[in-house]
C-alpha cells in the first residue's frame, strides 16, 4: 500500500513552503487536475473577550479603557498563520497536529464559517462541515431534531421526508424501542452522538469536512459510519478529515497536511507525513 | 483499503509531466477554474433569495425554540398562556390598585387597556432582547453551518409573534369578560400586528448586529427597554400622566409618536369599544407604516452589511 500511495507524490508548486520542510517532496506539478479548494496565505485571528488580562479589578478595566479606546480586555489568538495549499477533486486529505494547532480552525475557514484575517480561501461550490450538533435541541424529540437538523443543513422538506426513514434506521435509535419520539435529553451520550452523525451524513456534499466524527458510537456503529464516509467520499469532490487517530487517517486519506502552531509544517503523501509526525511526537 | 488504492490509481493517471497551471498564483488558479472566495457576502438580491430558500428552516427553528422553552415544566405548554396572564396580574396589582395609574378609567376599561399594553409591548421588548443574543448566543450554530445569518434574528422575532398569538387567547378572554365583544374594528388587529412584526424584526436585526460586535449590550438593554416601557404608557394613559406632571406638549407629542406607543394605541383602538380615535395621536397610521418600513428595511440592510463578519471571535 505504501508504494501505491507514494505513486501519488504529485503536488502543486504553490505549497512550496511545505516543500522546504519535507525536502523529499516531488516537484512534479499536477496536470489536468481540477482544484476544488485553494488556500492562499490564510491567517485567522480569534478575538477573545475577558481573557486573563481582561478580568481583574474594575479600576484596571477602566484604565485599560482609557488607554486603549478600542475593545478593552480583548486578547488576540493567532490560530492559523499563513497556510497555503491546493486541494484537487478526488483527493482525500487528512489534517494532523497536536491539540490547538489550528486544524479545526482551518477547516472552518475553508468552509467560509470563520472570516480570514489576511489571505483568501477559494472554493468550488459550498464546502460543508460534517456537523449539525449546534442546530439540534436537547428538549425536542429525536423526530423533530431530524427535521430541524436537515433544514439547518439546507435540505428541502421533500428531501428530508424522503430520507427520514434512512436517517432513523442508520442511527439505530429505534433498535431498542421507540426512542425517536422521546426528547433527545433522555438519550444516552452514545445514542445522541449516533443520531447527530446520521443527520449530518444524510446530505450530499461537494467538499466535505469531517472533524473527529469517526470516533462516535459503539464498534458496530463505527463500522457503519466508516462505510458511510466512504460513500460520501465517492460523491463528494474532496474530503478533509481531522483526526488524532493515525490509523483512520491512513485508512481514508491519500494526502496529509501537518499543522503545528498554526503553520503548515508538512504537506505530502500520507505515509511520509505520518512517519515524520510519529517520529516528532515520539511514538 | 480498496477505496484508497482506487483513488490513488485515479489520480496517478491524471498526473501529467507538464501542467498548464504551473506558475500561476493561487488567485489566478482560482480564477482560471472558476472558484469563488469562501464565505464572501452575496449581493442584497441574492441574499433575499437565499432567505426565501431558508423559509422552512426559519419557521421550524422558531417553533422548535418555542416548544423547547417550556418542555421541562410540568404544566408544559400551558405556560405559554399562563406567563402573560401572570404578567398582566402583577402590573394590575401595582399600577391599577396601589399606584392609581389608571386615570379616569374604571376596571372594565382599565384592565383590557393594561393587558393589551403589556402584551403588545412585551412583543417588541422580547424581540429586541432575543435579537441582541441572536448571533452572540448562537455562535456554535453560526460557526458550524451555512445559512444567511439574518435567519436567526428573523426566526427569533417570529417566535415572539407566535408567543403573542398565545397571549391573544388570554386577551380575548379578558376582553369578553369585561364586556368588549367582537366588532368590525377587530379586523384592524391584522394590519397592526403585521406592521409591528415588521418593526420588531428590523429592531431584532439591528440589535443582532450590535450584539454580535458588543455582547455587553445584552446587559444594558433591559434598562433601556424598561425606560422605553415607562415612557410609552404601557400601564397608564400617557397623556393623562404627562399633563399631571406638567410636561410640555411637545414631550407628549414626541412620546406618543414613538413606535411602541403607536402600535399599543392602535391595538387598543382596534380591540376596546370605548377607546375612541380621540386617544390616538395625529397621522397614527402613517406613523405605524413609516416606523415599520423604515426600521424593517434599514435593519435588514444594516444586518446584511456585516454578514461575513458574524462568527468571528
Amino acid at each position: 500500500m505504501a508504494e501505491q500511495i507514494l505513486d501519488k507524490a504529485a503536488k502543486d508548486g504553490t505549497a512550496d513552503k511545505a516543500d522546504a520542510v519535507s525536502g523529499t517532496m516531488s516537484t512534479t506539478a499536477a496536470g489536468a487536475r481540477i482544484p476544488t479548494v485553494i488556500a492562499d496565505d490564510v491567517h485567522i485571528v480569534y478575538r477573545v473577550n475577558g481573557g486573563p488580562r481582561g478580568r481583574g479589578s474594575a479600576t484596571a478595566a477602566l484604565s485599560r479603557m482609557l488607554r486603549r479606546k478600542n475593545a478593552p480586555g480583548m486578547r488576540e489568538v493567532h490560530a492559523v498563520r499563513g497556510v497555503t495549499f491546493v486541494a484537487y477533486r478526488g483527493e482525500s486529505i487528512g489534517l494532523i497536529g497536536s491539540n490547538g494547532s489550528g486544524k479545526s480552525t482551518l477547516l472552518k475557514a475553508v468552509a467560509g464559517l470563520l472570516p480570514t484575517e489576511r489571505g483568501k480561501v477559494y472554493t468550488d461550490g459550498q464546502p460543508s462541515l460534517l456537523g449539525v450538533n449546534a442546530a439540534l435541541m436537547n428538549d425536542l424529540t429525536g423526530e423533530r431534531n431530524v427535521i430541524l437538523g436537515g433544514l439547518a443543513m439546507g435540505m428541502s422538506r421533500e428531501q428530508i421526508r424522503e430520507r427520514y426513514e434512512d436517517i432513523v434506521d442508520f442511527s439505530g435509535i429505534n433498535e431498542k424501542g421507540d426512542f425517536i419520539t422521546l426528547p433527545m435529553r433522555t438519550y444516552s451520550s452514545g445514542m445522541a452522538a449516533r443520531l447527530r452523525f446520521s443527520i449530518a451524513a444524510a446530505k450530499d456534499h461537494d467538499v466535505l469536512m469531517i472533524d473527529e466524527a469517526l470516533a462516535t458510537g459503539d464498534r458496530k456503529f463505527q463500522k457503519r459510519s466508516e462505510a458511510r464516509i466512504r460513500e460520501l467520499r465517492k460523491d463528494a469532490g474532496t474530503v478533509f478529515l481531522v483526526s488524532h487517530n493515525n490509523k483512520s487517517i491512513r485508512d481514508t486519506c491519500d494526502r496529509v497536511l501537518w499543522l503545528e502552531k498554526g503553520e503548515l509544517l508538512m504537506d505530502g503523501p500520507t505515509d511520509e507525513v505520518i512517519k515524520a509526525y510519529e517520529k516528532e511526537t515520539g511514538k | 483499503m480498496s477505496t484508497v488504492s482506487e483513488i490513488t490509481h485515479d489520480s496517478a493517471v491524471a498526473v501529467s509531466p507538464t501542467s498548464p497551471d504551473d506558475g500561476l498564483s493561487p488567485a489566478e488558479l482560482a480564477r482560471k477554474h472558476g472558484l469563488s472566495v469562501s464565505g464572501a457576502r452575496v449581493g442584497l438580491g441574492d441574499y433575499v433569495r437565499q432567505m426565501w430558500g431558508r423559509r422552512h428552516f426559519i419557521l421550524a427553528f422558531s417553533q422548535a425554540k418555542l416548544t423547547a422553552q417550556y418542555s421541562q415544566a410540568k404544566l408544559g405548554q400551558l405556560w405559554q398562556v399562563a406567563t402573560p396572564l401572570l404578567n398582566a396580574a402583577v402590573y394590575f396589582f401595582i399600577f391599577g390598585l396601589l399606584l392609581g395609574g389608571r386615570g379616569e378609567m374604571k376596571n372594565d376599561m382599565y384592565i383590557p387597556f393594561l393587558v393589551t399594553g403589556v402584551f403588545v409591548f412585551t412583543f417588541t421588548q422580547n424581540s429586541a432582547m432575543a435579537g441582541v443574543r441572536a448571533i452572540s448566543g448562537n455562535l456554535g450554530l453560526v460557526r458550524a453551518l451555512h445559512f444567511p445569518r439574518a435567519s436567526l434574528p428573523i426566526s427569533f422575532s417570529l417566535q415572539q409573534l407566535q408567543q403573542l398569538l398565545f397571549s391573544m387567547i388570554v386577551l380575548l378572554v379578558v376582553l369578553l369578560g369585561f364586556g368588549h365583544f367582537p366588532a368590525l374594528a377587530w379586523v384592524l388587529i391584522i394590519p397592526v400586528l403585521a406592521l409591528q412584526f415588521l418593526f420588531n424584526t428590523g429592531l431584532a436585526l439591528i440589535m443582532a448586529r450590535m450584539g454580535a460586535k458588543t455582547p455587553d449590550l445584552a446587559q444594558l438593554l433591559p434598562f433601556i427597554l424598561r425606560t422605553w416601557m415607562y415612557a410609552s404608557g404601557v400601564m397608564y394613559p400617557l397623556e393623562h400622566m404627562l399633563a399631571k406632571a406638567g410636561a410640555h406638549s411637545w414631550v407628549s407629542d414626541l412620546l406618543l409618536a414613538n413606535p411602541a406607543a403607536v402600535y399599543m394605541d392602535l391595538m387598543r383602538y382596534a380591540l376596546i369599544n370605548d377607546y375612541s380615535s380621540a386617544n390616538l395621536p395625529p397621522h397614527v397610521w402613517a406613523l405605524a407604516l413609516g416606523w415599520a418600513v423604515l426600521v424593517g428595511v434599514a435593519g435588514f440592510v444594516y444586518f446584511w452589511k456585516a454578514e461575513e463578519q458574524y462568527g468571528r471571535g
